[in-house]
C-alpha cells in the first residue's frame, strides 16, 4: 500500500472539522442509529477522525499492528465490541466507516479536482485505508458477537439445571429441553454434587419438559440414575407423559430398575414414604 | 508394607480408605479383608471412599470382586461416601457395580447393615 501525498494529508488535516460536520450530517441523514445515543456517536466519530488523521500522517495502515495505527486499532476493536454488546447489526457498523468516503471524497474533489490524475490516486489510496478499517472493525465485531453467543449459550446450560430441594432428604430436578450428551454431563454433575452438599436420600427427575425422548436420552437417563444409586442415593423418574411412555415401549427400551412415575406429586409421596414421613390433614 | 487398616465393630468390619489406591494395595486390601471376615466371622462390611477422588476400572472392579467375595462368606458390603466423579467415572466405565449396597455416608451406612441385619 502506498502512503498519501503530504498535500492530500495537509488537506485533511486542515478541513478536519469540516469533514466532521459533512461525515455527521451524511450520517444523520442515511443510518437509523436508533441503538446509539446522538451524543456518544458525535464522540466516537470525532475520536475516529482525530486517529485517522493522525495515521495518515504516520504512513499506511498495512495490517493496523504497528505505529501510530494501533491506537486506532484498540478504538476499533473497542467500538466494535461495545456496538455488539448493545446489538447493533453489523450493516450499522460498518456504514459507519464507509459513509467517510463521501465526505472525504468531496474534499478531495474541491482541492484536487484540477488535477484529475493525482485526485483519482489519492482516492484510491484513501478508499483503501478505509477499506482496511472497516475490514478490520467487522471481523472484531464479527469476534465480539460469537463471544457474546458462545457466554450465553453456557448461560443457558448453566440456568437450565436447577437442582430444587423439595423437602430435607428430598431432591428435584425439573429437566427442561432437549438432552444431549453435554447437558446430561452439566446436569448429573450439578445433582451428584447437590447430593453429596445436602445429604439426600432420594431425588426425583422429573422429565415433563423433555419433548422427546429416544434411546439416546433413555441411555442418558440410565446413567445419571446408575450414578445416584453409586452415591448411595435412589433416584425417581417422573413426569413420564403418555405418549412417551409409548415411545418408551415402542423402542424397545429397558428401564431396569428404574422407579417411574406419572407426575412429580406421585414422586414426592412416594419419596416421603420412603423416608418414613406422611402428610396429612390438618383438623 | 502400605496397608489399608480394617476396623472392627462388633459384627461389622470398617475400612476406610484414605490414601491414592494403587493396584498393588488394592490387591493386599482384597485379601486382608477375606482373612479378617473369615477370622472374625464378620456380618457385614462397610468400606468408606469419601477420601478416594480417582478410581480406574481396576478399583471399580476391586470394590465389585471384595462384595462378591464377602457375599460367598455370608457378610453384606455397603460401600459409602461415594464422590460425584468417582461415580460419573464408573459408569463411564460401565462398571455399574450391580448387587453392590451404596449409602451416603458412614452413618447411612451402618444404619442399612443394621436393617439388613435385623430382617435376615
Amino acid at each position: 500500500m502506498t502512503n498519501l501525498n503530504h498535500r492530500t494529508v495537509d488537506a485533511l488535516r486542515i478541513n478536519h472539522g469540516e469533514l466532521l460536520r459533512n461525515w455527521a450530517a451524511d450520517m444523520e441523514a442515511n443510518t437509523s442509529q436508533a441503538a446509539l445515543k446522538a451524543g456518544e456517536l458525535q464522540q466516537q466519530m470525532t475520536e475516529f477522525l482525530r486517529l485517522f488523521v493522525r495515521g495518515v500522517e504516520a504512513g499506511s495502515p498495512g495490517s493496523l499492528a504497528t505505529g501510530e495505527w494501533s491506537e486506532m486499532r484498540h478504538f476499533l476493536e473497542k467500538l466494535s465490541y461495545n456496538w455488539a454488546v448493545m446489538g447493533v447489526d453489523s450493516q450499522e457498523t460498518a456504514a459507519f466507516i464507509f459513509s467517510l468516503k463521501r465526505p472525504v471524497m468531496v474534499l478531495l474533489q474541491r482541492e484536487f479536482g484540477d488535477e484529475a490524475l493525482f485526485f483519482v490516486e489519492q482516492l484510491w489510496v484513501v478508499s483503501e485505508f478505509i477499506d482496511v478499517l472497516a475490514m478490520h472493525t467487522i471481523s472484531t465485531f464479527q469476534k465480539s458477537r460469537e463471544a457474546v453467543i458462545k457466554r450465553q449459550q453456557e448461560e443457558l446450560l448453566e440456568l437450565s439445571t436447577p437442582v430444587v430441594k423439595l423437602w430435607d432428604g428430598i431432591l428435584a430436578l425439573p429437566m427442561i429441553g432437549t438432552l444431549d450428551s453435554q447437558r446430561t454431563q452439566v446436569v448429573m454433575e450439578s445433582l451428584l454434587q447437590r447430593i453429596v452438599d445436602t445429604g439426600s436420600q432420594i431425588a426425583i427427575i422429573d422429565i415433563i419438559g423433555v419433548p422427546t425422548v429416544d434411546t439416546l436420552v433413555a441411555q442418558h437417563l440410565l446413567k445419571t440414575v446408575t450414578a445416584i444409586r453409586l452415591m448411595g442415593a435412589d433416584c425417581i423418574i417422573s413426569g413420564v407423559r403418555p405418549q412417551i411412555a409409548q415411545t418408551i415401549v415402542h423402542l424397545g427400551l429397558d428401564l431396569q430398575g428404574i422407579v417411574t412415575k406419572a407426575n412429580l406429586a406421585d414422586a414426592l409421596a412416594l419419596a416421603l414414604a420412603r423416608t418414613g414421613l406422611s402428610v396429612g390433614r390438618a383438623s | 508394607m502400605e496397608r489399608i487398616p480394617i476396623l472392627r465393630m462388633g459384627e461389622f468390619l470398617l475400612v476406610t480408605i484414605q490414601v491414592d489406591m494403587h493396584d498393588q494395595l488394592a490387591l493386599t486390601l482384597q485379601d486382608d479383608l477375606a482373612d479378617r471376615i473369615s477370622a472374625t466371622s464378620a456380618r457385614g462390611v462397610l468400606i468408606d471412599i469419601s477420601a478416594l477422588d480417582m478410581v480406574d476400572s481396576f478399583i471399580g472392579r476391586m470394590i465389585s470382586t471384595i462384595s462378591g467375595v464377602a457375599r460367598i462368606m455370608d457378610a453384606e458390603t455397603v460401600v459409602v461416601g461415594m464422590q460425584p466423579a468417582v461415580a460419573i467415572t464408573l459408569v463411564e466405565l460401565g462398571l455399574t457395580l450391580p448387587g453392590v449396597s451404596t449409602a451416603l455416608d458412614v452413618e447411612r451406612g451402618m444404619n442399612l447393615l443394621r436393617t439388613r441385619m435385623g430382617r435376615a
